[in-house]
């Protein structure tokens, strides 16, 4: 995929930290789903097991993927439904797009999809004159609003209730006043939908599974618009990522149990819909399902990266993360945010198009102790950097203080002078026996932090002056 | 035993005392600690920022330096967690049997202070007197790549005199991140200013963890406040006694 480059992330990453309001609805939004997934992680005395399961299946899909997709296309036609190929965005919205039009359709709800906000299926379906709709609350408030999402699997975690009673008022209540009230916002938005789900000629969603084996693909949710948009309009179009996969209907006992407890901190969604092609008198009587690249096969050749396409999209990384809670998702630049973003859009886009998210990490840990397939996220992040490193040019400032720093500590004797002169160098910048001011690269070390000098004596120093004491 | 001292650049240079400490506190208990003077950095910085390629001469030095060592220990989670963690990887990516067989063999000797203290030598009560209020951060190195686990507060909890308070939030990063401490100075801000404010909540007057790099972050952060808590590694704690005059 090539494109103009994200912004950066330390500049697109201030706008949120300046947003009291921001921070405090995502300190409190992913403090709370962070509790609540340690709960029922917790009382699953087998979690570590089902885990090394996730890991293993997933990693067995993407040694064999290409086999696995092949009998995915060949289940799913069996039944009835019809498989499309597509290589990127572009041409996946084509097909879409075509798909509508062949349906007779200007009207589509959608089920949230991650899948299709990476395309950009919306605008690309605004531009052919078919409107979408999405019918998961958070997205329906998104797009209402005219936002991006920021959340993985809340995509509105950065909007609080009065926040959300304004938008309705301007938008979807029909003049009605209205109060804060979770139960009343949620009337609201459900008198609109229900509309839609009755009328619309198109459904499309994305997909949690898709098992190899029998063709049939899996949704999960909360709110029971998926199983409307599943079941209600006579055309359904599927769009998921070529990695989706699992090869035997058994291996969703795994992740049925894993995905829920990590994203929602619920033992169990309310909503699973499970569909095998089409049933004759029940349900739609189109399916096709659209086969993603977009990027992905790219992410597989690469060993290490590859553990990034086991994702499942639950966003535990997300809210146990020290750097999303307090940036928000819009300073990822992109449909994934979080630790599972800054891996996962550089592999996509490529590290060009995104070098500063490898980087949107203090290596704390905590989202590959969080993640339900055990994806090394630090692994993956200093194996991007890595790539991002080995291209900085030879005049970047701080490839030149690297380079310079590895020659430095190569060598017992250049490290031992190094200290020497760091230590009389810094006289210029002690005042009042600490350090309150750097410049060029460490300046940012004192917008907000002092530093102790280096003391006059190294540890070594030290060790040497006792060695010559108690010498005879 | 012979213990080798891995000091670690950041605390040569910066932060000698802590050496001092690991000094005192493993001869105390009757280890004999020597110092392999051609020691220099493990290659984190250079790992962790992508300069991979620059890191690997540091490995192969450090591989050097300790190869033949009967225990080597380090004041410093992070720099144990490199060359536990992070050098099988590197010795993987060069390619070199002979790097790759002297990685393995030298990891499983490589412990972080507390680790040495609690699982080798099997003591928590190691003598020391420190009567402050002091409140511990486990750091994310010493939590979630060597899974020190309960050692450090083992530790702290048999120390005399002292009044160990539990700190808010303690599992969370403080901010520092190596170079994302200046590359995201914003961000780190903010979690550094959250760390802080747990800290003082805390009561404490002092913050004690086993890594002197989140130390420098949080210590830093008190100090520009001028909060009047001060940072204090769990070497130096340790290494207090009723006759040092903590």
């Amino acid at each position: 995929m090539e494109g103009k480059p994200l912004p950066l992330f330390p500049q697109a990453a201030r706008v949120a930290l300046a947003n009291t309001q921001l921070r405090r609805n995502m300190g409190k939004a992913t403090g709370t789903i962070r509790d609540k997934r340690a709960a029922v992680v917790g009382e699953m005395p087998d979690w570590a097991d089902l885990r090394a399961a996730g890991s293993a299946i997933k990693a067995e899909v993407m040694a064999r993927l290409d086999e696995y997709l092949l009998q995915l296309e060949a289940a799913v036609q069996q039944a009835g439904g019809q498989v499309h190929w597509a290589g990127d965005a572009t041409e996946a919205n084509r097909i879409i797009t075509d798909l509508v039009r062949a349906a007779g359709a200007d009207r589509v709800v959608k089920v949230k999809s991650l899948t299709t906000d990476e395309i950009g299926l919306n605008a690309a379906l605004a531009t052919a004159g078919i409107t979408a709709i999405e019918t998961d609350l958070a997205e329906l408030i998104i797009q209402l609003a005219g936002e991006k999402s920021s959340h993985i699997l809340v995509p509105a975690i950065h909007k609080n209730r009065s926040e959300i009673r304004d938008l309705f008022r301007r938008t979807i209540a029909g003049g009605e006043d209205l109060s804060d009230e979770p139960r009343a916002l949620a009337a609201v938005a459900r008198r609109y939908l229900r509309a839609q789900f009755l009328s619309a000629p198109v459904a499309i969603s994305g997909a949690n599974f898709a098992i190899a084996g029998t063709g049939t693909i899996c949704v999960v949710e909360s709110e029971g618009n998926g199983r409307m948009c599943l079941t209600l309009p006579p055309t359904l179009i599927t769009v998921m990522g070529i990695e989706k996969i699992l090869p035997t209907f058994a291996d969703l006992a795994v992740f049925l149990q894993l995905l829920p407890r990590s994203s929602t901190g619920e033992r169990m969604n309310p909503y699973t819909s499970l569909w095998t092609g089409v049933t004759p008198g029940d349900g739609p009587q189109t399916f096709h399902l659209v086969l993603l690249d977009n990027g992905r096969t790219n992410v597989l050749a690469d060993t290490v990266g590859r553990q990034t396409l086991h994702c499942i999209r639950c966003s535990a990384c997300l809210n146990i993360c020290p750097v999303y809670a307090r940036t928000g998702g819009h300073a990822y630049g992109s449909v994934y945010p979080g630790p599972i973003g800054a891996i996962l859009t550089p592999q996509l886009l490529g590290v060009d198009q995104a070098k500063s998210l490898p980087y949107a990490s203090t290596l704390c840990g905590a989202c590959y102790e969080v993640c339900p397939v055990a994806i090394n996220i630090p692994q993956v992040l200093l194996h991007l950097r890595g790539q991002i490193a080995a291209h900085a040019g030879p005049r970047d400032p701080e490839a030149v203080a690297m380079r310079g720093l590895a020659a430095i500590f190569a060598s017992p004797r250049r490290y031992r002078q190094a200290q020497r002169w760091a230590r009389r160098g810094q006289r210029l910048f002690v005042r009042g026996g600490w350090i309150e001011r750097l410049p060029g690269l460490l300046a940012g070390w004192t917008i907000a932090r002092d530093l102790a000098p280096i003391p006059q004596q190294s540890f070594r120093d030290w060790w040497r002056t006792r060695q010559e004491e108690e010498a005879p | 035993m012979r213990v080798a001292l891995f000091i670690t650049c950041f605390n040569d240079t910066l932060f000698p005392n802590v050496g001092i400490a690991t000094t005192r506190l493993l001869e105390r208990l009757g280890q004999r600690v020597v110092f392999p003077q051609a020691q220099t950095c493990c290659g984190q910085m250079h790992y962790n920022s992508g300069y991979q390629r620059e890191a690997l001469p540091l490995v192969r030095h450090f591989v050097e330096v300790f190869g033949r060592a009967e225990a080597i220990v380090a004041p410093s989670a992070s720099c144990v967690g490199m060359v536990r963690e992070l050098y099988p990887q590197a010795a993987a990516h060069s390619g070199d049997p002979a790097l790759i067989a002297a990685v393995a063999a030298l990891t499983p000797r490589v412990y972080e202070l507390s680790e040495f203290l609690v699982q080798r030598l099997g003591r928590t009560d190691v003598g020391a007197y420190y009567p402050h209020r002091v409140t511990y951060h486990p750091t994310c190195h010493s939590l979630r790549v060597l899974h020190v686990g309960e050692a450090p507060l083992q530790l702290l909890r048999a120390v005399k005199g002292i009044d160990l308070v539990e700190l808010p939030n303690a599992r969370e990063c403080c901010g520092f991140g190596g170079t994302f401490a200046v590359k995201n100075a914003d961000t780190s801000l903010a979690m550094l200013s959250d760390k802080m404010r747990a800290v003082l909540d805390t009561g404490a007057e002092m913050v004690c963890a086993a890594d002197t790099s989140c130390l420098m972050q949080i210590g830093g952060g008190l100090h520009r406040q001028r909060a009047g808590v001060a940072p204090v590694h769990l070497a130096e704690i340790l290494a207090a006694t009723e006759r040092s005059g903590a």
